[in-house]
């Protein structure tokens, strides 16, 4: 009787899991096998998830495109550039403020805390980064967002389990603070470090709307903001084909894909940093 | 030179950077809130625009626009805090079900994976999916002889959209917390209910249920604390001129009005007005939260 109950409980429990997975899985898979499809069979055939007949021709379109390709030039720099300025102030920030001793350190957190609470605003903000003439240059991006204080602050709890006597061992061997830092502290702290950097990369990776409001020059443009107008732009503005390659629907499709992708590499590691439950423990700290 | 200063002054140092990061593009932020007093001028610059006192503040809320964002900002809040909110919830209890170690790990996978996904693609998709023409949904409508729908540009289908989209990027990463808060129940609890008797579905009720109760309070505090706030890209993304009127809130307006059309001094009363509610929102909820959480816990 218990096990026959134990057979419906599961069975039920399995087929939901099953349909959330189905729910999350299939329209990533229907964009990814859509993107294979001809012009001719997507316009033609009704819903369909496998094609018929597959083509690498709207991948070859992507290529061949040179505003496409530029963007996504644009972003691999605007994420290697913005990763390795946001983790340098937050590490050497972070280290600072991990220093208990530190005169005046309460007073620099309460000013960290307070920004997560209460901002600006975006016309600020943007009259700021104009008045600096900033305007239209990457460092507009690099700079208004240099600093999670969430990230920081991980980061500075990290710093502080550090034992003080590691700090004093290391000034009696006449060690300076920038050489405990990035030869003992950082060595040490790798795994934090990457998963700290990790999470720059896919905030910058996924950055968009900062595009938009800094960067007028559409030619500067991350993939994320050329994907929004290469979206909305149904069919106007695009070439009918590049080379010998044609433009139509699994364009768009294969263009999500393209910018999707790397995220989805790098998934794997994403997942190994956090599931080491480092950003749970501090989320519920 | 002072050993106190001596120890310190490479410390500061390091700190510099990052607080004049804080400093300039941050502080000085809040500082510009004064344009909410003033009337901008481009060529006057900050400090040369006239004061206006609050004009702005009583445009703000003698316009209908304002109300319609207000309620469109609750309405949007509410639907997260009742339709999303127990998602994550019922799918950790679901997960924590699972006896089978690779199907858990399997199903976790999976849905973390749209956290890291952009809004810009996860609209993408949706373009995709629902647009009236070529989106697949539409395409399997007429298949089967129904009439195609305007999914994406009629206003009654936008709330619907926004949360099956919140739904889809943001229930796996929601589990976490309270997978957590499960994973730290002594198993001991389970197996003396098991010894004494106590089938599947009264350890759920019994040992499971409460042991969430803390945490999902909690986090429903805090969730209350954050009603200002309903993701800005999102929406943006899925706005577009036809179903405004459900879809506008503060920022995308500030956005339009302010970036777009100029007016500075306007869109930053209604930014600060925004700014300040939430922030007492969330100090009165976060407290709220923080008693509950020591009453609770100990």
């Amino acid at each position: 009787m218990g096990k026959k109950f134990n057979l419906v409980a599961d069975g039920i429990l399995y087929l939901i899991l099953l349909l959330i997975v189905l729910f999350i899985a299939l329209p990533f898979s229907y964009i990814l096998f859509s993107s294979f499809s001809t012009n001719a069979e997507y316009y033609s055939r009704g819903f369909y998830i496998l094609p018929h007949k597959w083509t690498i021709n709207a991948y070859g379109y992507l290529a061949m495109n040179e505003n496409f390709m530029q963007a996504y030039r644009n972003t691999f720099v605007l994420t290697a550039c913005g990763t390795a300025i946001s983790l340098g102030f937050t590490l050497f920030m972070a280290y600072g403020l991990s220093k208990r001793w530190l005169r005046g350190r309460r007073l620099l957190n309460m000013l960290v805390l307070f920004t997560m609470i209460f901002h600006g605003g975006m016309i600020p903000t943007y009259l700021l980064v104009s008045e600096l003439h900033l305007l239209n240059s990457y460092w507009s991006i690099y700079l208004t967002g240099a600093i999670f204080p969430f990230l920081l602050i991980i980061m500075r709890s990290f710093f502080a389990s550090f034992p003080p006597e590691l700090e004093e061992a290391a000034r009696m061997d006449g060690c300076g603070e920038l050489q405990l830092l990035l030869r003992i502290v950082l060595p040490l702290s790798i795994p934090s470090v990457v998963t700290i950097a990790l999470m720059y990369g896919v905030a910058h990776w996924n950055s968009y709307f900062q595009a938009i409001l800094y960067l007028n020059d559409s030619a500067k443009w991350p993939i994320q903001s050329f994907l929004r107008q290469f979206l909305l732009d149904s069919d106007t503005g695009m070439l009918r084909s590049v080379g010998s390659y044609e433009y139509g629907p699994p364009v768009k499709m294969a263009a999500v894909i393209v910018t999707a992708l790397p995220l989805l590499l790098c998934y794997p590691f994403l997942q190994k940093y956090f599931n080491k439950g480092m950003l749970v423990g501090s989320i519920k700290g | 030179m002072n050993p106190v200063w001596k120890r310190s002054w490479p410390i500061y140092l390091m700190i510099f950077p990052g607080l004049l990061f804080f400093i300039v593009f941050r502080y000085i932020p809040m500082g510009g809130l004064v344009l909410a007093f003033k009337d901008y001028d481009p060529f006057s610059g900050f400090s040369g625009s006239p004061w206006v006192g609050f004009d702005h503040f009583h445009r703000l809320f003698t316009q209908q626009d304002f109300w319609i964002i207000l309620r469109n900002t609750f309405v949007l809040s509410g639907i997260n805090l009742f339709f999303f909110f127990p998602i994550p919830i019922a799918m950790a209890i679901l997960l924590n079900e699972v006896k089978l170690p690779w199907v858990r790990k399997l199903v976790q996978t999976t849905i973390y994976i749209p956290h890291f996904v952009s809004w810009v693609v996860v609209a993408g998709i949706t373009v995709v999916l629902f647009a009236t023409q070529d989106g697949g949904i539409n395409k399997l409508l007429a298949e089967h002889g129904r009439q195609r729908m305007e999914l994406l540009t009629d206003p009654s289908y936008f709330q619907a959209l926004f949360l099956t989209q919140n739904i889809w990027k943001e229930m796996g990463w929601g589990t976490i917390i309270f997978l957590a808060s499960l994973a730290s129940v002594d198993p001991g609890l389970y197996e003396a209910a098991y010894v004494d008797g106590a089938g599947r579905w009264r350890q759920l009720w019994h040992i499971t249920l409460p042991s969430l109760r803390t945490i999902v309070v909690i986090m429903f505090i805090l969730r209350l604390g954050q009603i200002m706030d309903v993701g800005f890209e999102q929406i943006f993304l899925l706005q577009n001129s036809l179903n405004l009127s459900v879809s506008d809130v503060f920022d995308t307006y500030v956005y339009r009005n302010g970036v777009q059309h100029g007016e500075f001094g306007f869109t930053t009363a209604m930014g600060l007005f925004k700014s300040v509610v939430g922030l007492v929102l969330l100090l009165t909820f976060n407290r709220l939260a923080k008693k509950f959480g020591e009453e609770g816990v100990y």
